[in-house]
């Protein structure tokens, strides 16, 4: 019997594929993208722990010398002095195409667990080899196999405990490759110390001792980055639930006929729940293994942009291959297993309490009454309170985005009440029969279209949403770097001696040479940077102030004020006038806030006298340069000092590449941004098809009393752009209102910044174009459908009038 | 003969799973391009005080036999080894020179112990001879008296997360030179090792303990011994003792044990003036007489100790049964007392003793 009944079940989707497709569609697309944030995320994390775990950053102490590198002399003193510390020794190499971190160890003093160890079954290593020229590296697999040859690395041994983009090698061989002899980025200390040794500040009184929990601030630095990942695919997801919702539903009503056989044929009702939910189960598991394929090759086409923003942005290492992991794919099916339930719940719970002899005849989904539309625009009007109020009653990114859905999904609930609202005013304006017919049976397919509309605001809401903030974002990002960037070229020599020479060359040739050093130190306790300036007009006129008190750069060229960025006034809590802590017993009141886009830690500004003084051996290697002729000083300044001794960039290059990483960065939400509107669009299509296939008695009399199928098809399109247009109307308002959530909650809290807000109103005129465009496809076929439906059809109508 | 490692094997356990270790601490293996002893060598002083690169392991090995000002019995050990990995100094990151100190100091009831491990050509650890120091980060063992005698006067440091110590050294007696005028035989085969001791050296200092501080007296003994392949391939470990009998006179014996032939056994009896007499293989039996567990080992802990050319018949018992070294090369090292024909109080080293 079950048998027989899930055969006549099954019967249905071998009639009807295209719904069975639509089905599959939406449960692989809906995992798809949810899928492929996820497995991003999974990737760049794990990343980030074995950066962690190889540098032991997640788990000790760290010694730094805010003014640069530790010297090895420092070292032995330390050493000597019972502090059992291992030196550590960083930097970027390039060499060819290669770009690598390099990461020397030194590995006899370094703590047990922070050695990249071979696993086992590994080739042995000669100790000789190891800390005698060319040295041996330890690498990922995947960053030796993408090295080409041209490169002066030592031999490279896999190891997968090495993180993607990083060599480690012994510290003399870094010191070799990076050429910084007798140079050392950081001391490592040891968790057990002896138990008499020399105090800190008797020693090295220069070193910051750091705790574990400071170092590992790139996972939180990052973790707004993919939070907002996690939010484009959560959306993504939703949207994709509204398609699985609609043909799941679409199959039951029209099933209603079988189900009613089938029970009068003694099938029990748990009997049909169950074979329901199996066919279910076995559908959600086809298409979520189609969609986590899907999903896993979208990851892999996104994450080369994913690891080079995250590279930009926080500066942190990420594979641009992607490995695929067991249980990525098992969440990602049991996820959509879930989404596909709880999409048929509803359907499932109409079988269950549908009486044995209701009548089979299948409606083009139940009329929504007044009264659940009510209760539909109260829930979505409550989700929008619980969003504005979360974000008042609590802090952080999370808050930012529970504003972000409750705003989002109701305004989605509204949506069907509002469309009715406006339909009905269209009704009670329209003048004749034809245009009271065409409104009054707009008003009747709403219900069967609100999922597919509610998808399409959701997607178009958050494409204007996001464009907008991308697009202020830029707009503001552009103009800062033309305050910030006043220099026409910028130098970096390689030494004092250098320096000084320079200092005294440029006098009478450049009308400016303005020296930038800056110390690495701890601003209220977390790392950040200090930058001493001179007083000069380029900063005066400049600079991109957002507050500040009177007589700022007097304040400053005195010596007695500090300016700070943006991202520390928020993260602290201050404001203009408020004491700043900028290194361990310096404090200085805030003279003002400057805007600081794309670094994310805290940033202060003194005058150079002041830096210079409290760090007096702080050479001045980089320079901003003020001239007319930037391209005739350049030529000069390599012809006098030679292109190795002196670096050269100009004002043009740089704004190119911040501008180039600034593009990178929200590549991936753009591509995130047009697939979730394809998805929205396929709802709509869908929708539609299925809406077509069952208006057909509504339409019939219409025919009946002379109007052509012409004129029927034409309103068919008609309609369903108009659907389309007003959706649009509504999406405006809820993506402004996300685009701000975006730019004064969501930002601020990433990253530490507050944006202003730019309408792009031509951008809307494209989003509607787009929405129009897809309005028309999905109404084009069945419309199609229609203009071919011989009147005979229209007759058997009537004739099976039942 | 002491302990002996090789740091060098400190990096290989560091890098790869497999060790191919032959002998206790792969100190059987290949004396490839490394200076190897000869006999008839003239030691020059305080040259030899320092490091040889060209040889592949040396060390600077301080016991002590102590008594605190508790009544109580300690021990201190103090080392420094070095080990090559290429028979040359270099300078910085790259000198194939490795060092490693090893500290323990023993109680009745306690053993504690510390590591520490250094490259050479960067100045962490070294050996200088004018005025000779030995150290590796803060610990020493280095000169403190007039230049002329480095080893007159010495002072000895070192301290682990739970203990230090800080002692000084007066030489009472001469230098001796161990085997045929220095030259060590360590097998039938002939490898062999330059050394020599220094073992008439009385001691008074502090003892830093978790419970406070113990002041302390007593005697100790250091060896100096410099060599590139000391065990032939077969041989396993060995045991050693360094005995401060109540006559005044001294006797280093070592028992080398083979898992092929014969066990091969070497000793010097030192008279309390200083004049040593080498006993050649055979002369010396060593029988192990109570084994204890230690650490999932069976290590004999009171052993037999005859010279019947000396009329020697004692039994020697260790101060704590439980003095391991849990090191990168684990080993037993503590003060034993001695009984039987002569009284008395020093050292036993034991390796190379496999876990069952």
């Amino acid at each position: 019997m079950r048998r027989v009944a899930l055969l006549a079940l099954l019967a249905h989707w071998r009639r009807r594929p295209g719904q069975l497709a639509t089905l599959l569609i939406g449960i692989a697309l809906a995992t798809a993208l949810w899928s492929a944030v996820q497995a991003i995320n999974v990737e760049a994390r794990s990343s980030y722990d074995r950066a962690a775990t190889v540098l032991g950053t997640d788990r000790f102490k760290t010694l730094t010398d805010p003014s640069g590198p530790i010297t090895l002399e420092t070292f032995i003193s330390l050493r000597r002095a019972g502090w059992l510390v291992s030196p550590v020794l960083q930097d970027r190499f390039v060499s060819g195409d290669t770009r690598l971190q390099i990461v020397g160890l030194e590995m006899l003093t370094a703590p047990a667990g922070s050695l990249p160890v071979t696993p086992a079954g590994g080739e042995d290593v000669n100790p000789l080899d190891m800390i005698s020229a060319p040295g041996l590296g330890f690498a990922a697999p995947e960053t030796i196999a993408q090295l080409d040859s041209r490169n002066n690395l030592p031999p490279l041994q896999a190891s997968d405990l090495v993180p993607p983009g990083q060599v480690v090698t012994d510290i003399g061989t870094a010191e070799r490759l990076l050429d910084r002899q007798g140079e050392i980025s950081f001391l490592m200390v040891l968790p057990e110390q002896p138990l008499t040794q020399t105090a800190l500040s008797d020693v090295a009184p220069d070193l910051i001792l750091k705790s574990a929990e400071q170092q590992a601030d790139l996972a939180r630095l990052t973790n707004s980055f993919h939070l907002n990942l996690t939010a484009f695919g959560m959306l993504s997801f939703v949207v994709g639930l509204f398609i699985v919702h609609g043909a799941i539903g679409l199959a039951f009503e029209q099933r209603r006929g079988t189900f009613r056989t089938l029970r009068a044929l003694g099938l029990p009702a748990r009997d049909l729940m169950l074979l329901l939910v199996i066919e279910l189960l076995v559908l959600a598991m086809l298409a979520g293994a189609i969609g986590i394929a899907i999903g896993y090759a979208i990851a892999g086409a996104l994450l080369p942009d994913v690891a080079s923003t995250l590279d930009g942005l926080y500066g942190a290492r990420v594979p641009g291959v992607l490995s695929f992991s067991p249980a990525w794919a098992l969440a990602a099916l049991a996820f959509a297993i879930l989404g596909a339930l709880v999409a048929a719940g509803q359907g499932l719970w109409r079988v269950q309490s549908m009486p044995l002899l209701a009548s089979a005849q299948s409606r083009a989904w139940a009329t929504v009454s007044a009264v659940s539309l009510r209760r539909q625009a109260m829930a979505g009007a409550m989700l929008i309170a619980a969003g504005i109020a979360s974000s008042w009653l609590f802090n952080g990114l999370l808050a930012g985005f529970a504003l972000l859905a409750g705003l989002l999904l109701g305004a989605a609930l509204l949506l069907p009440t509002a469309l009715a609202t406006v339909l009905a005013i269209g009704a009670s304006s329209s003048q004749n029969a034809e245009s009271q017919w065409f409104w009054a049976d707009t008003r009747q397919q709403l219900p069967g279209l609100s999922l597919a509309l509610m998808a399409l605001l959701l997607a178009l809401a958050a494409n204007i949403g996001v464009s907008t903030m991308v697009g202020s974002f830029r707009l503001t990002f552009t103009g800062w770097l033309d305050q910030r960037l006043a220099s026409e070229l910028y130098l970096t020599v390689s030494n004092a001696a250098e320096s000084e020479r320079l200092e005294t060359w440029l006098q009478g040739r450049a009308e400016a040479a303005l020296p930038i050093i800056s110390v690495d130190s701890e601003l209220e306790g977390a790392a950040g940077k200090v930058y001493g300036v001179v007083d000069h007009e380029t900063y005066r006129e400049q600079w991109p102030i957002l507050s500040a008190r009177q007589g700022v750069w007097d304040d400053i060229a005195a010596g007695n004020s500090a300016l700070i960025n943006e991202q520390l006034a928020y993260r602290e809590d201050l404001a203009v006038g408020d004491p700043v802590n900028l290194a361990p017993g310096w404090t200085l009141p805030i003279a003002g806030i400057y805007s600081d886009y794309g670094n994310p830690k805290g940033q202060a500004m003194v005058s150079l006298d002041l830096l210079e003084s409290r760090y007096p051996d702080r050479p001045r290697l980089n320079f901003g340069l003020r001239t007319d002729e930037p391209d005739a000083l350049a030529t000069a300044l390599r012809a006098e000092f030679g292109p190795d001794a002196v670096r050269i960039v100009d004002q043009a290059t740089i704004k190119r590449f911040s501008l180039r990483v600034f593009e990178r960065t929200f590549t991936v939400t753009a591509a995130l941004n047009v697939l979730t509107l394809s998805v929205a669009g396929f709802a709509m299509l869908t929708a539609l098809l299925t809406l077509a296939g069952l208006r057909l008695p509504q339409l019939a009399p219409v025919w009946a009393l002379g109007m052509t199928r012409k004129r029927l098809v034409r309103l068919e399109v008609i309609r369903s752009l108009a659907l389309a247009a007003l959706t649009f109307v509504f999406a405006v308002p809820v993506g402004l209102a996300l685009a701000w959530s975006l730019l004064a909650v969501v930002n601020v809290e990433a990253f530490g910044w507050r944006l202003p807000m730019h309408v792009f109103p031509t951008q809307w005129l494209v989003l509607l174009l787009l929405a129009l465009a897809a309005a028309l496809v999905a109404a084009i076929l069945p419309a199609r459908h229609l203009a071919r439906t011989g009147p005979a059809n229209f007759l058997k109508v009537f004739a099976d009038e039942r | 003969m002491n302990a002996n490692m090789l740091p060098g094997l400190a990096l290989l356990l560091a890098f790869s799973s497999t060790v191919h270790a032959q002998g206790f601490a792969g100190l059987g293996t290949e004396a490839e391009g490394f200076a190897i002893p000869i006999p008839d060598y003239e030691f020059e002083f305080p040259q030899d005080h320092g490091a040889h690169p060209p040889y592949r392991i040396e060390w600077w090995y301080l016991t002590a036999n102590l008594t605190g000002d508790d009544g109580r019995d300690y021990g201190i050990q103090w080392t420094l080894f070095r080990s090559a990995l290429a028979p040359e100094e270099g300078e910085g990151w790259q000198s194939p020179q490795l060092w490693m100190g090893h500290a323990g100091l023993t109680t009745p009831d306690d053993h504690f112990h510390a590591e520490r491990l250094a490259r050479g050509g960067i100045g962490q650890a070294g050996v200088s001879i004018q005025p000779f120091a030995a150290f590796i980060d803060d610990w020493s063992l280095k000169s403190v008296g007039p230049a002329d005698d480095a080893f007159d006067n010495l002072s000895v440091t070192a301290t682990g997360s739970n203990f230090g110590y800080s002692l000084s050294l007066k030489a009472t007696g001469p230098l001796v030179l161990q085997g045929d005028q220095g030259y060590s035989v360590k097998s039938a085969a002939g490898q062999a090792s330059y050394y020599y001791s220094l073992p008439f050296l009385e001691v008074t200092g502090t003892l830093t303990l978790p419970d406070g501080e113990v002041s302390v007296t007593g005697q100790a003994w250091l060896d100096r011994e410099w060599s590139s392949q000391p065990l032939s391939e077969t041989q396993t470990g060995w045991d050693w003792v360094s005995l401060h009998f109540d006559t005044g006179e001294k006797l280093m014996g070592f028992r080398l044990r083979d898992r092929q032939a014969e066990h091969f056994t070497s000793a010097t009896w030192i008279q309390s003036d200083g004049t040593p007499f080498p006993l050649s293989d055979g002369k010396l039996t060593l029988t192990p007489l109570m084994e204890t567990k230690v650490k999932g080992r069976s290590v004999p802990t009171s052993w037999r100790v005859e010279v019947p050319e000396k009329s020697i018949d004692v039994q020697i018992s260790a101060v704590n049964p439980q003095s391991w070294m849990p090191v990168s090369f684990p080993y037993w090292e503590g003060p034993v007392k001695i009984e039987g024909s002569h009284g008395g109080r020093g050292y036993l080293e034991m390796t190379g003793y496999p876990i069952e």
